[in-house]
């Protein structure tokens, strides 16, 4: 206690010189980060759209209305399915892929390092709408390469893209794919930050390959995990790429996305009220997930 | 503070395109610029149309911009609000509702009826009827399209057929003997389940208005469309066609050269990929054919482009001569040979070019016979209700009655503000 009070006294000309450093930064921030968001927070209270365009007047206050009506269409939860489907399916699968390339690839015993690590990291790089054209030929029903796989170990072709239930895996497999070695590069890090000190003293106690990838391993990457976990899901939460290049959100909504709703809402059809309104349910979504997930890590590290 | 802050950016635009242009012509040149936007490959040609129309009249010039189909209706609605309409733009006409809605277009009708080029008496009139909205005109028809059938000729005649039946009954028959010669991943008849022309084209055969009240509410679930809708989700569940999505068909030429299908509904863009594209082998083995309907010849859509003027061109006369020199017979065609869309004009398609091909005649015969959709902003929204909800009837998730419940309700509430804009405008002018 006496600590904090005095760690606060700060004398009042430093304090000034402090906002005076501050001041462009949080001037910038204000105009491009916080007045933007209340406009929006104020414009998710209208149904200002296409005729609000028109004239001023075509613009009705209607408070909570966009927020009710959201919560009530049927669409906006099977979005918000489909965005957690991908984000709790995909996520931890894009964590466990990249964790396994990375150990791999700290392996002593493989060679050409660099090579492989040029290669898992390409498609983080390649521009998401080539890769997604390419893999939609991939999935391919017909004629698809997947399929044509497949049919050598005697599975009957799939509809990838065209059937309801297989639409969110493909893109989920394909999003993995993508994305898993920029978690890779920052596994690797994590995992060269690692004494090797505490291997070699494991394994003189005798300490198998699975009791220290669970007792050192693990342990000391959990900051990194965190990170890796946080960044992952805010990203997974606002699918949009995929599905709007693969599927536009079909068959049957199945890969609409809470994103890919909001965006056809406000740049489609010009709802912007009603737009401006799933923003913020989204935003208060990730919010919750994410403060979910730091307490978890939380009571574990306690 | 916004109108001076809009009226610097205008300036500023200006000064770009000024420099973008080149400044090296006379500051003293006084012919008025137009700018005329227009989109995909329409955008490319109507260029070479130009010259001609600059050099009978020398006082115009003409800034022709090309937009992508994909970005277009956004940069289109981006330029109202930043005022920075060009004076003409050719507008998909499903469209005019929307930017009539925006009051952003100038009404045509006494323009049209003092013009000795524009004359209404010679364009389709299901074609020029989606230009009117609420009694007046916003756009005059520049190309038409509708759809068609597009047959193997040597199918129907294995089936006992010489030419398209022209009633649901027989067309049907048809289909179920083509059926039975095929084998089971075969089908007679394609149409993507995520195209909406085709359930609402059924629809307007058996008489539906598609909306009613004046556009208040959706009429899906009514009798008339009912009984469309039936026909059409009837044919997915006898396997007539097969329940594909539009990115799931992958060459649709393919399939029709290997008698995958048998009959395919489009629009006339698809002549010219038609006579590319398929074998020499089978290029007398397809044809087009007009729809058929409930008890006889069918409708089809009025589609195809308009050419509007903004309200806030500067000007106008200039930009109507322009709009009269590209509604003449004679470009008409030009611009039909540039790129095989077909002309508003009847006149024009008395030209042996027209006339005599055989796959144009099918067209010709449809446009007589032609239904524009609801003139309500809201039609392209409501369009991708009749996709979604139809889909869920014909991959069988729900019955025909809940699905065409579902889409009205759906419809009733993208509706909403326009019933609520309707009713303030009858209490004012109590």
């Amino acid at each position: 206690m006496q600590m904090t009070a005095s760690r606060l006294r700060i004398p009042s000309e430093a304090n000034r010189a402090a906002w005076f450093f501050l001041a462009p930064a949080l001037a910038l921030i204000g105009i491009f980060f916080f007045l933007p968001v209340a406009a929006a927070m104020l414009l998710s209270l209208t149904d200002f759209d296409l005729y609000g365009i028109a004239s001023p007047l075509n613009t009705r206050f209607v408070g909570f209305q966009n927020y009710s009506r959201l919560l009530r269409t049927p669409d906006f939860w099977l979005a918000l399915r489909n965005t957690f489907y991908f984000a709790f399916v995909g996520g931890p699968l894009t964590i466990a892929v990249s964790l396994g390339a990375a150990l791999l690839l700290s392996s002593k015993l493989v060679r050409f390092k660099g090579v492989f690590r040029t290669i898992y990291f390409t498609p983080f790089v390649t521009t998401l709408v080539a890769v997604a054209i390419v893999w939609r030929y991939l999935y391919h029903a017909r004629y698809g390469f997947f399929n044509y796989a497949l049919s050598y170990i005697g599975v009957d072709p799939i509809d990838w893209l065209g059937d309801p239930n297989w639409a969110m895996p493909a893109i989920i497999l394909m999003a993995v794919w993508k994305g898993f070695g920029y978690n890779m590069l920052i596994f690797i890090a994590g995992l060269q930050a690692i004494p090797e000190e505490l291997y070699d003293a494991a394994e003189i106690d005798g300490a198998g390959t699975f009791r220290r990838f669970f007792s050192i391993t693990l342990p000391m990457l959990s900051p990194t995990l965190v990170f890796v976990t946080v960044i992952t899901m805010i990203g997974y939460f606002q699918l949009f790429a995929e599905p709007y290049v693969m599927t536009q959100g079909g068959p049957l909504r199945s890969t609409t996305s809470v994103v890919l709703l909001m965006y056809e809402e406000g740049f489609r059809w010009w709802r912007m009220g009603y737009a401006a309104a799933i923003a913020f349910v989204l935003f208060i979504v990730i919010l919750l997930a994410t403060l979910v997930q730091f307490r978890l890590q939380k009571e574990r590290d306690a | 503070m916004t109108l001076c802050r809009r009226a610097a950016f205008v300036h500023l635009m200006f000064v770009v395109a000024a420099a973008a242009t080149g400044c090296s012509r006379d500051a003293g040149d006084q012919r008025a610029t137009l700018r005329l936007w227009a989109m995909g490959r329409e955008g490319e040609v109507v260029s070479e149309l130009i010259p001609a129309f600059e050099r009978e009249h020398p006082g115009i010039r003409v800034q022709v911009q090309q937009i992508p189909w994909s970005a277009a209706h956004e940069k289109l609605l981006t330029a109202y609000v930043g005022d920075a309409t060009p004076d003409i733009a050719m507008l998909g006409n499903t469209w005019v509702p929307e930017f009539v809605a925006l009051d952003a277009l100038e009404p045509l009708d006494s323009l049209v009826a003092s013009s000795t080029y524009v004359r209404r008496s010679d364009y389709f009139p299901g074609i020029w009827s989606t230009n009117v909205v609420n009694g007046a005109t916003y756009g005059v028809p520049w190309y038409v399209d509708t759809r068609v059938l597009f047959y193997r000729t040597d199918l129907l005649a294995k089936a006992g057929y010489d030419k398209m039946p022209a009633t649901w009954r027989e067309w049907r028959a048809a289909m179920v003997r083509i059926k039975a010669g095929m084998s089971p991943r075969q089908f007679p008849l394609l149409i993507p389940i995520t195209e909406w022309p085709p359930p609402v084209i059924m629809g307007l055969q058996t008489g539906s208005a598609l909306l009613r009240d004046d556009g208040r509410y959706g009429a899906f679930s009514q009798p008339p469309f009912k009984k469309g809708f039936e026909f059409y989700s009837g044919l997915f569940r006898d396997s007539l066609a097969p329940v594909l999505s539009g990115s799931e068909i992958s060459n649709i030429y393919q399939e029709f050269e290997r008698g995958n299908i048998a009959m395919y509904i489009s629009g006339p863009w698809q002549i010219g990929e038609f006579t590319n594209r398929l074998p020499r082998a089978l290029q007398d083995k397809w044809m087009t054919a007009a729809l058929p309907g409930v008890d006889g010849p069918g409708v089809s859509l009025a589609g195809g482009a308009s050419l509007s003027l903004f309200r806030s061109s500067a000007h106008k006369k200039e930009a109507w001569k322009l709009m009269e020199y590209l509604s003449r017979p004679d470009i008409q065609l030009q611009f039909y040979k540039l790129t095989g869309d077909l002309p508003a004009r009847r006149e024009a398609w008395r030209d042996s070019s027209l006339a005599g091909n055989r796959y144009a005649r099918a067209f010709r015969e449809q446009l007589d016979r032609v239904v524009p959709t609801p003139p309500v902003p809201e039609w392209e929204q409501i369009t991708t209700k009749v996709i979604e909800h139809g889909e869920r009837a014909v991959r069988g998730r729900n019955s025909i009655d809940d699905a065409l419940a579902g889409l009205d309700r759906d419809v009733d509430v993208i509706l909403e503000k326009r019933r609520w804009l309707m009713e303030r405008r009858t209490a004012e002018r109590r």
